[in-house]
């Protein structure tokens, strides 16, 4: 029927004429419309080409069929077609003097062109002359193209022109020209910063049309610096008045609303002039109160000034009476049926929230709300602000809850945002390194290949060092727990690379830890993964590395190395791999497992990845070696400054192939520190032992002949320098944490400020009358209740309420008294955890029963466990000067020629993934800054329990 | 700032397409196809705002209206308000009303300039420039009336190619 409509109308159309458009402009406008397919579109747009092609070279055109030409080439190219062919027309048409050619030529070239086209340089001529037209309205359609095709070098052509019409007659010209200018200050600032001060000068124009456009460019001005437009506060705010009391013509209302798009740039830029600054403020405190009084809340309009109110008074400087009127502006838009007005009321709540954590206490059921609404978009911002809201003792409920929306969501987008926002809050507020572990393992396994491999590292760590100094029974436990959990999961199909390079270094690690699983079990699981991923280099190498571990574990052990029959093809496959780095890895397999117990012991200790290695820089040890050497009459060792011409080169190979030695093939920077930290190796001792003479064999090449090298040799050469280079910087680990210490000292300051107002608020949430404390808690455990899945039972509220009151997971201890007999629910209080509590141990069962000593030991575990973590960092960042230190030796050259070219490459490449380190470090500090906030005041952890899940 | 205005038939077909920082045509059309391809997964009766991040980069966002065959949407940064882009929305829809009296798809698909010209009274290089539609409407027809009359002054066609030859 809508197609009989449209008939109608192009027939009626096509009598009136109006338009100009021909019969052959609506054939192809209604055949693209019926096209079935997009390649039939296509066909009937190439020929429309073609035929544009022919016709539009034809002499003497008329001038309404060359306008639809244009036309129509606009048409053809927003279908996605080339339309090049007619830009050349398009420009020329600028150039007519018909004022409905002129602007049919500037759409077009606007359309078409973009600000560095080489035909510009024919537009600017025109654009010149025609910005000093008297016809206005060919002044307008110039700006317009000023607007869009004028780039920094062009700018001086017209700039006087443009400066020129701020002061026209007309007042759309002057709106224009401030809109131009404005332009030109965002593609080039410097060219205009001259003219700046015009913008303040228009703010005074006659025409409030004028004085609005000027608001634009001045907002981004006050962006960018505020100090130096405090001076116009008092000026914004008498404008803002007067709009408000309506003094303006009646011709700005809209809806019945005084200007309400200049209100709302008006009140932008005053909450940017009044942040942080109590006495702008001040100033606009009245005009505000007066607009959230008189808004008209029925309209869009209004509650779209209202929305701006509220994100000005949370900017500025706080006032009390505002912010209760904006907390009731909030409270109708969240109880409004309109999704717009919800949207918008989340994102007050998330801007008010900072300032008076309160408001969201009486909104939990309208957010839980908009948690479950089918909006997707309502969903996320609720998620952002969770994500504003959490808290050490409501991050459990919230990563928990956007995990569960993460696993359902296909824009990959927003899943790495979301992913990375679960690991940045379970790194800043886990309550516990088990817990942190188990949500890991979820993120990985779903959103695992879009996470960062620092996440990756970082659980690994955590579970290498565990919860720190004493507690050696807890951290035992966590590691048996994480390879029991990770010996389940492995099984699993495809998994993300990421998460099995986890598995693998975990299990290589600490599967036999507790012998619990025999090494032959979890030799066999990591083989299937080899197995079942062949086409992940990265995967089959830390698996390969992980059964280095286990079989040197096994031999270290005085047990018999059982190699399974899978396992020792997988061996033999992998020595003929393409990768010359899974290849390398295969041979030190080899040849350590034929080492002795003793000799393993010194390469590859057990559970010694975290500690740290000392380096004999001077090769002290070879010492006697390279004596007896000299002896036999072998050249001596030339230092690098010594050398010139020839040997400068092969030095430099030398150099090269060091390197790529030391990055051992993986480009992956973090991952080869791995494999450095698992080949620990006590240095310089054991001089006489076998694993010595090895290395020996491996060093005597650095001064034979540069062909002399056999695989063998290279083997026990690699894996010597993987253990002697890497250095560990004290000093480095020290610096790091004052540093990080200071930064957290300031923070604390700021803590202490508020504390007193969130134990006042957790006071009023269970202090109350017996009914208003029965009201709290039941509301205030909406959210936990929500995430276990229990919403739907509304009879039986009063049971209900019983295990509300208990689900919280760390009640604190002195509010207990308050509530329900808490002893017996302990068992339904960790219900909604169940996951959690599978891989609990008993002792671990009764800490989280008795949440007070939880929070009191496990916050300085954390930062225990944080504080480790840049100066490990560190060491990973001080190992590249090491190496190019180590490579003047010209230790390898017998290696260099041989892998000259490809090392070549590979170093280049591998390079900068090295120096992107040092971002990371900073990240990391001042992670451990803020976590040690979180964990050092224990005065705001625990008060404020229940209003920490929505306050 | 806003960064494009779109209007998009509810089979994907573009009307109309501005972007206010240059784009290939190429881009334009990846854009548009997947901005439609957003607009018809959503649910009647959900909010008319969108995070378009993962569209047009961070910090974009984008809200559309439906009306009969035809989606108008408006993409910005954070500097405007969502609710008065709605608002702006409207005022472009009525304007168009107003212009072309209950305005459809086809006035639309054959009135390109006139859409553009009015487009370019309401939003001026990324930057809302006028909200009354009366005011607008009083733009567009001092435009048309003078394009009208300067096509019946010049008597004499100078068309490109006359030009051309000079």
């Amino acid at each position: 029927m809508e197609q009989l409509k449209t008939i109608g109308r192009e027939l009626a159309m096509g009598s009136q004429g109006g338009f100009g458009q021909s019969k052959e402009f609506l054939d192809l406008v209604k055949s693209i419309g019926e096209a079935r397919s997009k390649a039939e579109e296509d066909r009937i747009v190439l020929s429309e080409i073609e035929t544009l092609k022919r016709r539009i070279v034809e002499p003497d055109i008329p001038r309404r069929k060359m306008k639809e030409y244009i036309i129509r080439l606009v048409y053809v190219e927003m279908l996605g077609h080339d339309a090049s062919f007619g830009y050349i027309h398009a420009v020329k048409m600028t150039h007519n003097d018909n004022l409905l050619l002129k602007r049919t030529g500037y759409l077009a070239v606007t359309l078409f062109l973009n600000e560095d086209h080489d035909l510009i340089i024919l537009i600017v001529n025109t654009i010149q002359k025609d910005l000093k037209s008297d016809n206005y309205l060919i002044v307008c359609a110039a700006l317009n193209v000023v607007c869009k095709l004028i780039n920094e070098e062009t700018i001086p052509a017209v700039l006087p022109q443009v400066v020129e019409l701020l002061g026209h007659s007309k007042e759309a010209v002057r709106k224009k020209a401030i809109m131009a200018l404005h332009r030109f200050y965002q593609k080039s600032p410097s060219s205009v910063s001259h003219l700046v001060s015009n913008f303040r000068k228009r703010l005074c124009d006659n025409d409030p049309g004028v004085m609005g456009a000027t608001l634009c460019p001045l907002f981004d001005l006050i962006t960018i610096d505020v100090n130096s437009y405090k001076d116009l506060v008092v000026s914004f705010v008498s404008i803002l008045k007067q709009i408000a009391e309506r003094r303006l013509p009646k011709s700005y209302d809209y809806h019945q609303m005084p200007a309400p798009f200049i209100q709302i740039k008006l009140l932008k830029i005053l909450a940017l002039l009044g942040s942080g600054d109590k006495q702008a403020s001040e100033h606009m405190y009245t005009v505000v109160g007066d607009i959230f009084r008189k808004c008209d809340s029925s309209s869009n309009i209004g509650n779209a000034v209202l929305y701006e109110c509220i994100s000005c008074v949370s900017a500025i400087y706080p006032n009390a009476k505002l912010l209760e009127a904006a907390a009731d502006v909030i409270a109708r838009f969240l109880k409004s049926d309109s999704h717009n007005l919800k949207y918008m009321g989340i994102d007050a709540l998330g801007r008010l929230i900072k300032l008076s954590p309160e408001v969201a206490e009486q909104h939990q059921l309208a957010v839980i709300d908009c948690l479950e609404d089918p909006d997707d978009t309502l969903k996320r911002k609720t998620f952002e602000l969770l994500y504003k809201m959490t808290k050490s003792s409501n991050v459990e409920v919230i990563v928990d809850r956007m995990i569960d929306y993460m696993i359902n969501i296909n824009d990959n987008h927003y899943k790495t945002e979301i992913a990375s926002r679960c690991v940045e809050l379970a790194e800043q507020f886990a309550p516990s390194n088990h817990w942190f572990i188990q949500t890991m393992n979820r993120v990985f396994e779903h959103a695992g290949d879009l996470v960062k491999s620092k996440v990756a590292h970082n659980l690994m760590r955590l579970i290498a060092e565990g919860f720190g100094e004493e507690d050696d029974t807890a951290d035992s436990q966590l590691r048996s727990s994480a390879v029991e959990s990770y010996l389940r999961i492995i099984g699993e199909p495809k998994l993300p690379s990421l998460f099995l390079q986890v598995i693998c270094w975990v299990l290589g690690e600490y599967g036999t830890a507790d012998g619990k699983f025999s090494a032959s079990y979890v030799t066999g699981k990591l083989c299937d993964v080899a197995d079942a991923y062949s086409n992940d280099e990265i995967v089959k190498s830390y698996a390969v590395t992980a059964l280095m571990k286990l079989f040197v574990f096994e031999i270290a052990a005085g047990r018999k190395v059982d190699i399974l029959p899978e396992c020792q093809s997988l061996i033999e496959e992998l020595s003929a791999s393409h990768s010359t780095d899974l290849q390398q890895r295969v041979y030190e397999l080899q040849a350590i497992i034929g080492l002795d117990a003793h000799a393993v012991e010194c390469i590859l200790p057990s559970d010694a990845s975290c500690e740290d290695i000392e380096i004999d820089k001077n090769l002290s040890f070879l010492n006697d070696y390279v004596q007896q050497s000299l002896e036999k009459g072998a050249q001596p060792y030339i230092p690098e400054s010594e050398r010139s011409g020839m040997l400068d080169i092969s030095n430099f190979q030398a150099k090269i192939s060091m390197k790529l030695q030391l990055m051992v093939l993986v480009p992956e920077p973090s991952y080869h520190r791995e494999v450095q930290q698992a080949a620990t190796v006590p240095s310089s001792s054991d001089t006489g032992s076998s694993e010595v003479k090895l290395r020996l064999d491996g060093v005597q090449k650095k001064w034979g002949r540069p062909t002399y090298s056999s695989s063998a040799a290279s083997t026990s050469n690699s894996s010597s320098q993987n253990t002697v280079y890497e250095v560990t910087p004290v000093d480095g680990s020290s610096n790091v944490n004052s540093k990080a210490r200071e930064a957290s000292y300031d923070l604390k300051k700021t803590q202490v400020e508020i504390s007193p107002e969130k134990q006042k608020l957790a006071a009023s949430l269970f202090g109350g009358t017996s009914k208003s404390e029965r009201r709290a808690s039941s509301t205030g455990h909406k959210v936990p209740k929500g995430s276990s899945h229990v919403l739907k039972s509304t009879a039986g509220s009063t049971t209900d309420v019983l295990v509300e009151k208990t689900t919280p997971v760390q009640p604190p201890p002195d509010l207990l008294d308050l509530g329900e007999p808490t002893i017996k629910d302990g068992p339904s209080s960790v219900d909604p955890f169940k996951q959690l509590e599978e891989l609990l141990d008993p002792t671990q069962l009764g800490s989280s029963a008795n949440p007070g000593i939880v929070g009191s030991t496990s916050a300085p575990d954390i930062m225990q466990l944080y504080s480790d973590k840049p100066a490990s960092g560190q060491s990973g960042g001080f190992m590249y000067p090491s190496s190019s230190n180590r490579s003047d030796d010209n230790l390898v050259s017998g290696l260099a020629n041989a892998t000259t070219d490809s090392a070549h490459n590979i170093t280049a490449a591998a390079h900068p993934s090295q120096f992107s380190k040092g971002p990371n470090l900073k990240d990391s500090l001042e992670k451990d800054a803020l976590v040690r906030q979180m964990g050092v005041t224990p005065s705001s952890q625990n008060p404020n329990l229940f209003k920490d899940l929505l306050g | 700032m806003i960064k494009a205005v779109m209007v998009i038939n509810t089979q994907g077909k573009p009307r109309l397409a501005k972007f206010y920082d240059f784009l290939t045509v190429d881009k334009q059309q990846e854009l548009i196809r997947s901005v439609f391809g957003v607009l018809c997964s959503r649910a009647e009766n959900v909010s008319n705002f969108m995070e378009a991040d993962s569209i047009f980069g961070p910090d974009s966002r984008l809200v559309y209206k439906h009306y009969a065959t035809l989606y108008f949407v408006f993409v910005f940064d954070t500097c405007e308000n969502e609710l008065a882009v709605l608002d702006l929305i409207q005022v472009f829809v009525e304007t168009l009303d107003k212009c072309f009296r209950n305005v459809c798809e086809l006035d639309i698909v054959f009135n390109y300039s006139k859409l553009h010209t009015i487009l370019d009274e309401i939003v001026f290089g990324g930057q809302v420039l006028e909200t009354s539609s009366a005011e607008i409407m009083k733009a567009v027809e001092e435009i048309s009336k003078l394009e009208a009359s300067s096509n019946s002054i010049t008597l004499v066609p100078k068309t490109v190619s006359g030009w051309r030859n000079r």
